[in-house]
């Protein structure tokens, strides 16, 4: 690879896209804190604990 | 005879496997071929000989889209029971070669060619067949969705199991690519591929077509799983091939390069297939055998993000000291480091789950299982960081500290979360009340604890031991020591390394007739474990 171009790809991986990937993972905690987060979460909690199968589903419960 | 398309296509395999054979240009990949056209052979007799399952009426096939698809994963438990007892026992095969080398049988079964048999059979056989097996069970119960197609399901599964006797049988016959846990050749490797894009259609189809609002943690980890080894798989088997009809095929990459394809593969092949997956059990199977849900879901998601956000930068610190840039060393330090938050994170939730219910640890043998692998998650994700330090790794590395680090990580928390799973879906897979005996749940886990304790703190003390007397310098600055002499020390800690090792297989052999026992609907008499009682108020 010429030294040029990865010396531009290496300054763009820890500028541009350290920042881009920083602002991907502070927005998804930003998300995880808002107002109402808690409930939903709670209620996705306990997704395993509940025995309803397809078939249940199928009939509304 | 719905089993007609599938005889034909083994038939049309194994007719092709042998053509490919009789065209073979060196004799391992002509006789390589002939194995897996024997292997074919016998699954289109096995099929031809099966009675044809009754073709379903059109009312019973609608009321089969609402059950789940469970047929490959009583298979898949099997298998998974089977394939690490058979991984624990090369274990100990390579471990007693490693003490005693007159146990080297060549060509075949030397220990160049049976270390990365072990290897792959507890990684890919067991712990793939695992995480096969458990992901189709979690994504149709908490998608309540059944697998969207029977045959594909049955394809990726057994697919599989080709690719891991295509695999193993490859290695014997000397055939590698000399990349750690990457070493099958380019066919091999092509045919994982094309398993591997079917399991990502089958689980994420499910996903797509669940009748369940949020998509649970678990699947998220599964999904990561899929899709990141996917990756690292095609990246780093990018080679060609000196002619399609030969063995040996040549990567892509030169130099260092290479080598960093290849440990951003290695680590991350720990990172996603061995912590991610197995991520995904812990968060269904703990809360299940609890009967409690995760300590804090919104955790459980920080988790997931930070742990796939910082692990795949982390390959770097195999290649410390070596010829890779020194800035790319510091980095895979630096997230190696930061690991340790995301990874504590995730042991925290899973221990916390139990609050209030610590009890359960003393009578429940399953919980004590998955308390033990959380255990030894959080610490082989503590020791992985420090030996990441490029200090510390300058006595680490090569030696057997590595070894020992390694499978604490995959004895303790691999294994143990594995068990625990096949413990629980076992029952109920059979529609059994109970495990044959859940005293031998318990002599399982001590067996297995022990085995590992031993080999950790063994592995500990030579590791270090020959660090030490590797870099000794007496006061003219020559070395104090031969490279012989620190291999002649080692001796001791290699015999207490197999018998630690044949503790671990002791307690998979155990689970073996437990399990067995409990599919046949069998219970032992036996005293049953005292439930927890509460002290009257005098």
């Amino acid at each position: 690879m010429p030294t040029a171009l990865y010396d531009t790809l290496r300054h763009f991986a820890d500028s541009w896209g350290l920042l881009y990937m920083m602002a991907i993972f502070l927005a998804v905690v930003f998300f995880l804190v808002r107002p109402g987060a808690k409930a939903s979460a709670m209620a996705a909690a306990r997704i395993p604990l509940d025995d309803a199968t397809p078939r249940d589903r199928e009939a509304g419960r | 005879m719905q089993n007609l398309p599938w005889i034909i296509i083994l038939g049309g395999g194994t007719f092709l496997s042998l053509v490919l054979s009789g065209l073979g240009q060196d004799a391992a990949f002509s006789a390589h071929w002939g194995i897996i056209a024997a292997v074919l052979g016998l699954g289109t007799i096995i099929l031809m000989r099966r009675p044809a399952a009754p073709v379903p009426t059109a009312p019973a096939a609608a009321a089969d889209t609402l059950a789940y698809f469970d047929a490959p994963i009583r298979i898949g438990s099997i298998l998974t029971v089977f394939w690490g007892c058979v991984g624990f026992l090369v274990g100990i095969v390579i471990a007693l070669q490693l003490a005693w080398p007159e146990l080297n049988f060549g060509p075949w079964f030397n220990f160049g060619r049976l270390r990365p048999l072990h290897t792959s059979a507890v990684v890919f056989a067991f712990g793939g067949t695992a995480l096969l097996t458990t992901s189709f069970y979690v994504v149709q119960r908490t998608s309540r969705a059944r697998l969207i197609n029977d045959n594909l399901a049955w394809f990726v599964f057994w697919g599989y199991q080709l690719f891991i006797v295509m695999a193993a049988t490859g290695y014997l016959l000397g055939i590698t690519q000399s990349r750690e846990y990457a070493e099958p050749e380019w066919y091999t490797d092509l045919w994982l591929t094309i398993v591997w894009v079917a399991y990502l259609v089958l689980f994420l189809g499910t996903i797509i077509k669940r009748k369940e609002p949020h998509i649970y943690v678990a699947n998220w980890f599964y999904l990561a799983f899929i899709v990141t080894i996917a990756m690292l798989h095609v990246v780093n088997n990018l080679a060609v091939p000196v002619s399609p009809f030969s063995s040996k095929s040549y990567s892509l990459f030169s130099g260092v390069q290479d080598a960093l394809t290849q440990w951003w593969y290695g680590h991350n092949a720990v990172g996603f297939f061995l912590t991610a997956g197995f991520l995904g059990m812990m968060y269904y199977y703990l809360p299940k055998q609890a009967e409690r849900p995760v300590y804090s879901y919104r955790l459980s998601i920080i988790h997931f993000w930070a742990l796939i956000f910082l692990y795949i930068w982390a390959g770097p610190h195999h290649l410390h000291y070596t010829a890779l840039p020194d800035w790319a060393q510091t980095l895979g330090m630096v997230f190696s480091i930061m690991l340790w938050m995301p990874s504590w994170g995730g042991m925290i939730n899973g221990l916390m789950t139990l609050r209030g219910a610590w009890d359960k640890v003393r009578t429940d043998p399953i919980i004590r299982m998955m308390v033990i692998a959380i255990a030894f998650y959080g610490m082989s994700t503590f020791e992985g960081p420090v030996m990441s330090i490029k200090s510390v790794n300058g006595l680490s590395h090569y030696t057997d500290w590595t070894i020992g680090h390694v499978h604490s990580g995959a004895l303790g928390w691999v294994g143990m979360i594995s068990f625990a799973a096949i413990y629980f879906m076992v029952p109920r897979l059979w529609g059994r009340k109970q495990l044959y005996s859940p005293r031998m749940v318990n002599w399982h886990f001590w067996l297995a604890t022990t085995g590992i304790v031993i080999y950790a703190a063994v592995m500990w003390v030579s590791g270090i031991m020959q660090g030490l007397m590797w870099r000794e310098y007496d006061a003219e600055g020559f070395l104090v020591y031969s490279f012989a002499e620190t291999v002649a020390a080692l001796h001791p800690y290699y015999i207490a390394r197999a018998f630690g090792g044949m503790l671990y297989l002791a307690g998979g052999l155990v689970m073996a007739f437990n399990i067995w026992m409990t599919i046949r609907g069998r219970v032992r008499n036996e005293r049953p474990i005292p439930t927890a009682q509460l002290q009257p108020a005098e």
